[in-house]
Order: C-alpha cells, then structure tokens, then sequence
C-alpha cells in the first residue's frame, strides 16, 4: 500500500491536465460544437502559463494568462464553426497545428528554463484521511479547483437554467431558437469558456506539473481528452474518473522507466495511446446505444435559422 | 443596416480560384503580422522562404523531393474524405510501411533490384494499409471514432518505430545513433537527372492518373461518392457501407505506407529518428485545398512543399523551430475554411426596412 | 361563436413579403386575427402558410412590410420577442428537446426563470394548467419517450405556459388520430372561449368548415381572400387556394387480384433504441393489388418498412418473395428480387441530395448493364436513363447535372417514384409518398401508384392521410405501436371512426 500511495497521488496530478481538457471539451460539445483542436489549444495554454510566470514570478497570472489566450483561441474557432458554419473537424486539425507551431515559435528562447511552480497545499483534516487523504487532498490549488469543477459542472448541467439552455443548443438548436434562446451566442460562449478551461490543462503541465517548457510537450493529451469525452459519455463525473484512469498509467510507466526495467522504454510509452484506443472501444462496444442516446444530438452541425430543407 | 447571407446555388470556378487564393494570401498576411510580433521580420523571411524552395534548379528538385511525398499520402487521405472517413492517421501508416519495407530488406534481401523492390512495396503497403484499416474496422463494426484511433494509432507507429531503431534494429556501427543499417543497394530506389528526386515521381503521377480514374469512372468510385454524400442512401441502394468503409481505408493506409516506403528507399536508404517530417498532418492540408481531387493535388502539394522547404531554411538562417511551418498551414487552413463562407453564401450589406433597434447587430448565422 | 370579439385586431400583419434565395414565399399579404377568433389560414403545400406565420412568429424576418399588435407597430427579431408580446406558435415538427423532460421543455427560453431550475413549482404550476385545459402529460418523462400526440400536448403546455394571447397551429391534427383530433378542438373552443386568437393552418377542409370562424387563403404566397367561414362553402374555398377547379379523385379500377407475391409472418423488429418496434406482424400481398397501412407516425412503420427490404435486422420471423425466403439476405438481393421501396425521408434516404440527377438515377442499378460495364460505369448509358425518368415521370430540373437538393420536393419525388417504377418492380414499398406536395404532383403521384399496381406490382403503402388510403388501397391494415391492429378487406366501406379507434389502439372488438 505504502508504495501504491505515491503512484495514486501522481494519477491525480498527472491526470489533472487532461481532466481539465476533457471538462472544457465535454462543455464545448454540449453546446453542439466539436473542437477536436485541444492538442492545439492545451500547447498554446501550456507556452502562455510557463511565459507569464517566467517574467511576473506568479503562477495565478500565468494560468489567467493561458485562460485568456485558451478563450481567445475558442473565440477563432467559434467565429469559424458558428457563425460561418465551417467544417469542425477540418478547423480543429487547423487549431491544432496552429497552436503547436505557433507555441514552438514563441517559446523557443524559453526552453530549457525553470519556474517554481505552485507549492501542494494539505487540506485540514480530510489530508489526514487514510489513503485518501493523501492521495487527493495532498496536492496543490489547482487540483482542488477541478474536483470543484467537476461537481459543479454536474450541477450546472442538471439543476440551473444556463445549464438547461447549453444542452438544449446541442440537442435541438432549432427548437431552442424557435422558444427564443439566442442559439449562436450561446453556441459561441460555451465554445470560449470551454477553450478556456482546455488551455488551462495546458498550462497546469507547464506551470505546475513539469515546470518547465518543450516543445509538444503535451504528447498528444488534447486527442487522448477527446477520446475520453466518449468514454465519460458527457458526464463530467466519468471525465474525471476517465482522466485518473490515463494519469495512473501515466505515472506507472514514469515509475518503470525510472526504476530501470527490462522494458523498452518506447514500448512503455506507448501505454497510454494504446489503453486510449482499448477503452474507446471497449465503451464504443458496451455503451454503443448509451453513447448515441447521451450525444448532443446536433453536435458538429452548424445551425442557419432561415435555411429550409 | 446589418449584413445578410443568402445560400448560393453554386459559385462558378473562377470565383472558387479567386477566393482561394485571396484568402490563402491573407493567411500568409496574418501570418507576416504573427512572425513580426514576434521579432522576425516577415518580408526577409518570406523572401528566404521563396529563394529556399525556388531560388536554383537544386533548391526546385528538393521542393520536388519534399512534395512528393506530400501529394501521394494526400492522394490516400483524400480518398477516405471523400467517404466523410476523417483518417489522420496516414503519419502512422506511413511510419509502418517505412518499417515494414526495412523488415523486408533486413530479412529477405534480394539481389535483384525489380524482385527486392517489389516485395518492399507489397510488404508496405500491406502495413500501412492494415494499420490504417484496423481503425476502419472498428469505425464501422463498434462505431469507434476513427478521428482518434487514426491518431493513437500516429503515437504508437512513432513509438514503435523508436523501438526497432534505438534496440534490435540500430546499426552497431552506427556510433549510437538511432538509425537502422544502411540498406543494400538493390533496396535503393534509384534517382533521376543527378538530384535527389527519386523514381517514386513516376509512381505519383501513375497514382494520380490510376485515382481520378477510379474515382470518376469505375463503380467502386461511384460506390464511394455516393457513400460519401449519404450513407443511408448507399445502404438503401444496397451498398455494403461496412466493406466500403473497410476497403477505402485499407487503399489509403496501403498508399501512405508506399509512401513510407518510397521514401526510405529513395532518400535516406535507412530508418532513422524522426524519419519522418509529419508530412500525414500537411498532407491533410494538401487534400483539402485541392477540393479532394488527385490531379490538383499535385500543384497544391508542390507549393505546399515550398512552405516545408522554406521552414528547414528558417530554421537554418533564422534560427526558428522547424514547426513554425505548421503556423502558416493552419492559417491557410483557417481562412480558407473561412473563405468557403463566401463561395457559399452571397453576402451583402442590407440597408432595408428593419432599422432602428438592430442597427449594429451583425447578421450570425439567423442567431443574432 | 362570435360574440365577444372586439374592433381592433389583436395582431395584424401589413403588406408583409418574404424572399428566399430569390423564390418569393409570401408577396404583399395582409392577414389579421382578432381576440377570441379562430382563424384558418388554409393553402397548398408551398402557398406560404408557414412562412407567414414564422414571419408572425419572429423567426423569419419580412423582407417588406409590419406588424401590428393592439394597433401599434412591433418588430419581432427573434421567437423571445413574439413570445413576450404574447405570440405563440406549435410548428408541425414540434419544437422540442427530445432529450429532456416535459417540464424542462416548458420552461425552455423562459425569461424570468431563476439560476437554479426550481422544478417543485415548474411541476405544479404545469399541473394547473394542464388541468385547466385538459391537457394530461406526465412532467418528469422524456419528450422522446412520448408518442406524437402526447408531445403535442406538450408543445401546447409550451406556449400556454408562457401565457400567450394569439396561438398558431401548423397543421396540427396531421399527426392524430381522429379523436385526438377531437380533444384538441374542444382545448382550442375552450381558448377562443377566453379571449385568445387562434391561428389553425390547416389544408383539411372539413376540420376548417367545422372549427373554425374566419378563413384566408393563400395561394402562391399570395392573400387570396379572407371570408368569414359561415358564409362560404368547401367548394368555394378549394377554388380560393387553388385558382382552379382541381380534384384529387382518382379512377382506381376493379382488378381481381393476381397469385400471393409477397409474404411476411411474425416479424419481429428492435428500433434504433433497443426497444421492439414491430412485433409479431403478418401478412402478404398479392399481384395487382395495394395494402393500405393506416396508423399515427411513430408507431413501428419505418422500422417495419426497413425490415422489408432487408435494411434492418429481423428478430425472428419469415420474409417470403415468391415463396423463397428472404430474411438476412443483403439489401441488394431484395432490389434484385424486385422489391423496391420508396422510403418518406426523400433527401435522407432516398437519394444522395449532393450529387446530380444522373448519379442519382442510376443508384440501383449501377451493377448491371447497360450502366454498369464491368468494373465501368458508362455515364453515356446513365444519362440516358436519367433522361427517360425525366421524361416519363415529368421531372423538371434545369439540368441532368444538377444536384438533387435543387429540386422542388415535388420534383424530387417524381424522380424518386420514375426511378423506383421504371424499374417495373414486382413489390413496391411505399412510405408517405405524397407527403408535403401540392396538389397536381400529389394526384400525379396516387396515379402512378395505380399504373403500377395495374402493371401488376404488389405494393404496400404506408400513410397518415386516411383520405388516400381509402382512395388507393384494395385493403387496409392499421397499425399501433408495433402491432397490427386489424386487416380490413373492404376500407372503403368501414366507417372512419372505426379506423380511427384501431389507430388508438382500442381492440377490434371494441372497434
């Protein structure tokens, strides 16, 4: 147990980025739009957050900062896909090498430096919880305010009136036109705010998890948070377990790696890509009809209100 | 006054060159004010761009070597487009049949050049394609979203390959670095007029006459077409959609893993690191501002390609990362997606009879 | 039922013309209603009616002309607007999520609703209104777990929960059966009855005769006339919205049907839910002869349609073509059997709407010659077909090469139908085949169901308008959720009140 601890609490960390991601694109996706750019994204969070706390020494600006450029880069993709009803698969493959060239280009004088990042922060009493004390409340700020996110998106979601008319967006954005919901600005807002929070999984690897900035440093968990709004079959909840899920393979293949096994570290690597591909199907195969039911069903599909058919 | 869109019935061909190629010319706008923030001068690094990729007949060859493989994997991805299958996974199988044709020549070497070089292809092509259809398969059969098989399936081909030549494969003589054997000269392509370019030009050409071909005149073409357009209407026509799907993506993986293939052998003649310079992403690139047809790819690919040669001469003269090329490609892409609004769509300024309370209101969508 | 209504209109429409990518859909229409009016907007499919009232609705905007309310000019720029002033509107294709619940749906778009959904006080005031004007519904269910004209209710709830004044009804009792019909006029007696203006667009004159107090007609996008409904007659009416004297009577003649042809015994079908939706369903069909299948939408005959030409699995039972079985052959070897099948989705199933007329003509026989050649197509071939269906089945398309979306949905199901029928098909499945045309193509359409059943195809034909299963069928099957609920070998002399029962899923005993 003592050894398992250590490998449990570095799951959470190191899933954190992709919980993150994966909350903004299941946000996103409710509204009916589909940004499969997050690689993209998450890199530009990822550059943003490290840079602005190099020169201000403060990781919140940094991780405001990369909340920022993350809306900013939502906003390009929200104009494109909503009010000119582009292809949103063609401009996610757009977002995503944009965002990694662009994010190579602007942080190239800055790889190989350090910041301090943010310092863990116990919980009084739940920290002292067996094993999942330290496990989830050992970590720092930015851990806690995704569980927070996590459960208050559930309730947004379910219990409120935005929350109502983000979901009916994507189900049936012409009846909510038709019961007077301002369908593109809706479609539009959520599509920022979800960018947003897909940079700040970014920016969380950058400023708080690795501390340090490379190129592509994100190896591909913008896609694998696009697999995993499936595997959470849009519920915030199962994202959160999904994005544990890849942190602890994660961590584990670090931890082998580290201890020198006789396994090629290539192989090791591939882990994670792999488990991404088997659970995409083991839930294409068990939850198939779950999956098409809990679909916004007019994801990716752009709405004209005066187009006849 | 507010701004209304009206649904074209269809805009003639000029007005599609027009419009691409103006927008195309505001990317590499945006992207000149981009480097300029950026402390790069935009015009010397056009210019280096342009004098990189065409400035002699030696700088043109290796624009033509770079494009190559550019305007053959487009051919393969396009193909999937067509059915409204996203596969952007032709990095991968790529990757793979590069691996499989170094299997191929490390195992069965051959004397003769014709017999060696086949059985690379084939081997290849196989790879690629299998790689590729195996996300096919689980699209069709579990409804498995192939946007993000094909791409883990990138990761793990990248892996893989780092595999074979950082361990079984890596050349003892190679003073450490990662990089197979050198292959036998029988495993060689060989190379035209004293350049670089290689004889997998004239299989590009033959595949881009075999595609259009297939495309426009054979049943299987139509079979694709319409399976694009509608696949409940393939369905009900009695069109296998699960053999469709399967099949298309089978020929592009085995086309990307030629491509693999072709380059191994006709370029570096071994498997080295970062053998390959995501020549799968720009291709997508490629496939889609040639309007998924094969012919125009070519041209696209070529120019496409100067942008791949400018990047490396960036990276040399201006000390830029080599993927500040992928800034310009999805520019491009961002405002040609944007410029299909206007092909679309006629738009004019309305100065009508509702004004007053919507005075600045743009026109999004019918949304408001 | 006229007394109580006052001088100024509660809404009135001016001068108010609306251009779609160059068709005109409404030109310089007036149209007014008054409170406790209700008012039928009657027209053929295409005249403009839903256009108008969208207009009237805020979700089209008037390229000319103003609305009035209580006398004062308004512009609506969206639904919120129209629905503040007290406008309200149930399209034909309700307005709902279908993945919410009932009281969800209500509160959709309703401005004053707090952050947090209070859902104790949405339930019970959707009681008392439901209560008042008997509209029952269960609150907590999913809109897409109920049938058609229980999400009717609900949409009505929809705008009586947003207390609105003046009311729209497209075509509202296309999709009940006819005492459902019955319980929505008594809601919209009980809504004149207070005050509210009732707008009911509708192209059945019998309900427009009966329920109603005014009538406009419009015709080509054009105000034909506005009467007040006791002082004109059906006859009158029809020539209002239609200029001209035309008649949807056809000729069907006595044919003594020929050998069985096509049998079907105990299917089983899933829908796409995972729930049965045929169950235990036979019957068979002869040469020369049409089975009517009467029955509210949603109630397993799409399922049952794809069943029949091999689209959709079977869970058990038996599909005979000429006494061979059928059941898991591919769908390619029911067309080669020469089973064709005209599905109602023309542009979703039916054709690949992207490409042109020749591609799509060829869809069904591509493998064979003369079209097919080999591993070819030969396109000359191909446009020659094309070109023969144009011809024989009178498709007017600017080009062979134009892409099917541009065609008129009359066009486009002839060219469905010509393609289908050329083929001079032995079974011939038919689903809606006149639904949303106008009235020429309608009749053209019933009357090359009968060429065919002449020629001697055996053919079932889905519908929701009584009307033309009676003129059409040799039999009538009705059915109700998944099952069928009687055969009758004589429909023309049954009453439709019977059928009706048997549509609600009442026993035949009983019925």
């Amino acid at each position: 147990m003592e050894t398992l601890i250590p490998i449990l609490a570095a799951a959470v960390r190191s899933g954190t980025p992709i919980l993150y991601a994966t909350l903004g694109e299941i946000v996103t996706e409710k509204a009916g739009i589909m940004n499969i750019g997050l690689e993209g994204i998450m890199l530009m969070g990822a550059l943003t957050g490290f840079s602005a706390t190099l020169s201000t020494g403060r990781p919140w600006l940094g991780l405001s900062a990369a909340f920022a450029v993350g809306a900013c880069l939502g906003l390009i993709h929200a104009f494109l896909s909503v009010t000119l009803g582009s292809n949103q698969v063609v401009c996610g493959l757009a977002m995503t090498m944009f965002g990694g060239g662009a994010s190579a280009l602007m942080g190239r004088n800055q790889v190989g430096m350090t910041i301090k990042g943010m310092a863990p922060l116990d919980i009084p009493v739940l920290s002292e919880l067996p094993i999942l004390g330290r496990v989830f409340f050992s970590q720092d700020i930015m851990v806690y305010i995704s569980f927070i996110l996590v459960f208050f998106l559930v309730f947004f979601l379910r219990c409120t009136r935005p929350g109502m008319d983000l979901r009916a967006v994507g189900d049936n954005p012409r009846a909510a036109d038709a019961m007077g919901l301002p369908v593109a600005r809706i479609r539009c807002t959520y599509a920022i705010l979800g960018a947003g929070l897909v940079a700040l999984g970014g920016a969380y690897m950058s400023v708080v998890y690795n501390k340090f900035w490379a190129e592509s440093m994100t190896a591909g968990r913008g896609w694998i948070a696009v697999a995993m709004v499936i595997f959470a079959v849009w519920n915030p909840m199962r994202a959160a377990l999904g994005a544990y899920l890849f942190g602890g393979v994660d961590a584990f293949q670090l931890r082998l790696q580290a201890a020198g096994t006789s396994v090629p570290t290539p192989l090791l690597m591939m882990l994670p890509y792999i488990l991404t591909i088997l659970v995409l199907v083991f839930i294409s195969i068990g939850k198939g009809r779950k999956i098409s039911l809990s679909a916004p069903s007019a994801l990716g599909v752009p709405f004209y209100r005066e187009e006849r058919d | 006054m507010k701004f209304r869109a009206e649904k074209r019935i269809d805009a003639p061909v000029w007005m599609n060159v027009v419009v691409t190629l103006l927008f195309v010319s505001f990317a590499f706008v945006a992207g000149g004010l981009f480097l300029y923030t950026q402390g790069v001068p935009p015009l010397s690094a056009y210019w280096i761009i342009l004098r990189s990729s065409f400035g002699s007949g030696y700088d043109l060859s290796e624009t033509v070597v770079k494009a190559l493989p550019l305007a053959m994997v487009s051919i393969a991805v396009m193909l999937c487009y067509t059915m409204l299958i996203w596969n952007i996974g032709a990095e991968g199988q790529a990757l793979l049949g590069a691996l499989a044709a170094a299997a191929v020549v490390r195992y069965f070497p051959a004397e003769s050049r014709v017999a060696m070089l086949s059985l690379m292809a084939v081997a290849a092509a196989v790879a690629g394609g299998v790689w590729a259809g195996i996300a096919g398969f689980l699209r069709v059969k579990w409804n498995v979203n192939e946007i993000i098989t094909t791409l883990m399936l990138n990761y793990i081909a990248i892996r893989l390959l780092e595999f074979f030549i950082y361990g079984p494969w890596r050349d003892p003589s190679s003073l450490g670095f990662p990089m197979t054997k050198p292959f036998i000269d029988s495993a060689r392509l060989p190379t035209l007029w004293g350049t670089r370019v290689h004889m997998g030009l004239f299989a590009l050409l033959v595949l881009a006459v075999v595609m259009e071909v297939i495309m426009r005149k054979t049943r299987w073409g139509y079979e694709i077409r319409v399976m694009g357009d509608n696949s409940r209407a393939a369905s009900y026509a009695g069109m296998n959609y699960f053999r469709g799907v399967v099949g298309v993506m089978f020929l592009s993986g085995a086309i990307a893993g030629f491509t693999g293939m072709c380059e191994v052998a006709g370029l570096q003649g071994r498997i080295q690191a970062g053998f390959s310079a995501q020549y799968g992403y720009t291709a997508i690139i490629v496939a889609w501002l040639s309007h998924l047809s094969p012919a125009l790819s070519l041209f696209v690919a070529f120019l496409m390609s100067s942008l791949l040669v400018g990047g490396a001469a960036l990276q040399i003269e201006m000390g830029l990362p080599l993927a500040s090329a992928a800034i310009f490609q999805g520019l491009i892409l961002f405002f040609v997606l944007g410029g299909e609004f206007f092909l679309n769509y006629s738009v004019r300024l309305d100065l009508g009879p509702a004004k007053g309370p919507d005075a600045h209101e743009k026109y999004a969508g019918g949304g408001g | 039922m006229t007394e109580g209504r006052g001088a100024v209109p509660l809404v009135e429409m001016r001068g108010i013309t609306k251009r779609f990518s160059g068709v005109t859909a409404n030109r310089d229409v007036n149209f007014s209603v008054e409170a406790g009016e209700v008012h039928a907007l009657l027209g053929e499919n295409g005249a403009g009616k839903s256009t108008l009232m969208n207009i009237l609705y805020g979700l089209y905007r008037p390229d000319e002309g103003r609305i009035f309310l209580d006398g004062k000019p308004v512009i609506f720029r969206t639904p919120r607007d129209a629905i503040a002033a007290g406008i309200g509107m149930v399209h034909q294709h309700f307005m709902l999520v279908h993945t919410h619940t009932v009281w969800e749906n209500m509160i959709l778009g309703v401005k004053d609703t707090p952050f947090v959904l209070p859902k104790k006080k949405i339930i019970n005031r959707i009681a008392e209104i439901s209560g008042h004007y008997g509209l029952q519904i269960d609150p907590s269910a999913m809109v897409w777990q109920l049938s058609t004209g229980e999400q009717q209710r609900v949409a009505l709830l929809q705008m009586l929960y947003r207390n609105v004044r003046v009311l729209i009804l497209d075509e509202p009792t296309a999709v009940l059966t006819p005492q459902e019909s019955v319980r929505l006029f008594e809601t919209i007696r009980r809504m004149s009855g207070e005050g509210h203006g009732v707008v009911f667009i509708s192209h059945k004159m019998r309900e427009v005769m009966s329920e109603t107090h005014k009538v406009t007609a419009l015709r080509r996008g054009e105000n034909a006339g506005t009467v007040a409904t006791s002082e004109t007659t059906e006859e009158a009416l029809a020539e209002m919205m239609m200029g001209r004297k035309v008649t949807l009577d056809v000729n069907r003649s006595r044919l003594n049907a020929g050998k069985t042809l096509f049998e079907v015994r105990n299917i089983r079908v899933l829908g796409d839910r995972g729930v049965e939706a045929v169950s235990e369903v036979s019957f068979s069909i002869k040469q020369n002869e049409i089975l009517g299948l009467a029955g509210v939408a949603g109630n397993g005959q799409q399922e049952l349609c794809e069943a029949l030409v091999g689209l959709r699995p079977l869970l058990s039972g038996e599909i005979k073509m000429n006494g061979c079985r059928m059941e898991g052959s591919s769908p390619r070897r029911f067309i080669r059997e020469g089973i064709y099948y005209i599905p109602s989705d023309r542009k979703g199933v039916g054709m690949a709407s992207g490409m042109d007329i020749v591609s799509n003509s060829i869809i069904k026989k591509y493998w064979s010659k003369p079209v097919g050649h080999g591993a070819f197509i030969d396109w000359r071939n191909s446009a020659a077909c094309a070109k023969r269906i144009i011809e024989d089945f009178d498709v007017s398309a600017p080009s062979l090469h134009t892409p099917v979306r541009n065609l008129s949905g009359g066009n486009l199901q002839k060219l469905l139908m010509g393609r289908e029928l050329s083929e001079a098909p032995k079974v011939l499945i038919v689903m809606h085949p006149t639904w949303g045309l106008d009235v020429s193509a309608t009749r053209y359409v019933r009357e090359q169901l009968l060429a065919a059943r002449e020629n001697g195809s055996a053919t079932l034909l889905i519908s929701e308008d009584l009307d033309e299963l009676l003129a059409l069928s040799d039999r009538l099957a009705v059915m109700f959720k998944g099952k069928f609920m009687g055969l009758l070998d004589d429909p023309a002399s049954v009453p439709t009140e019977k059928i009706g029962l048997l549509m609600a899923g009442a026993p035949v005993e009983a019925a």
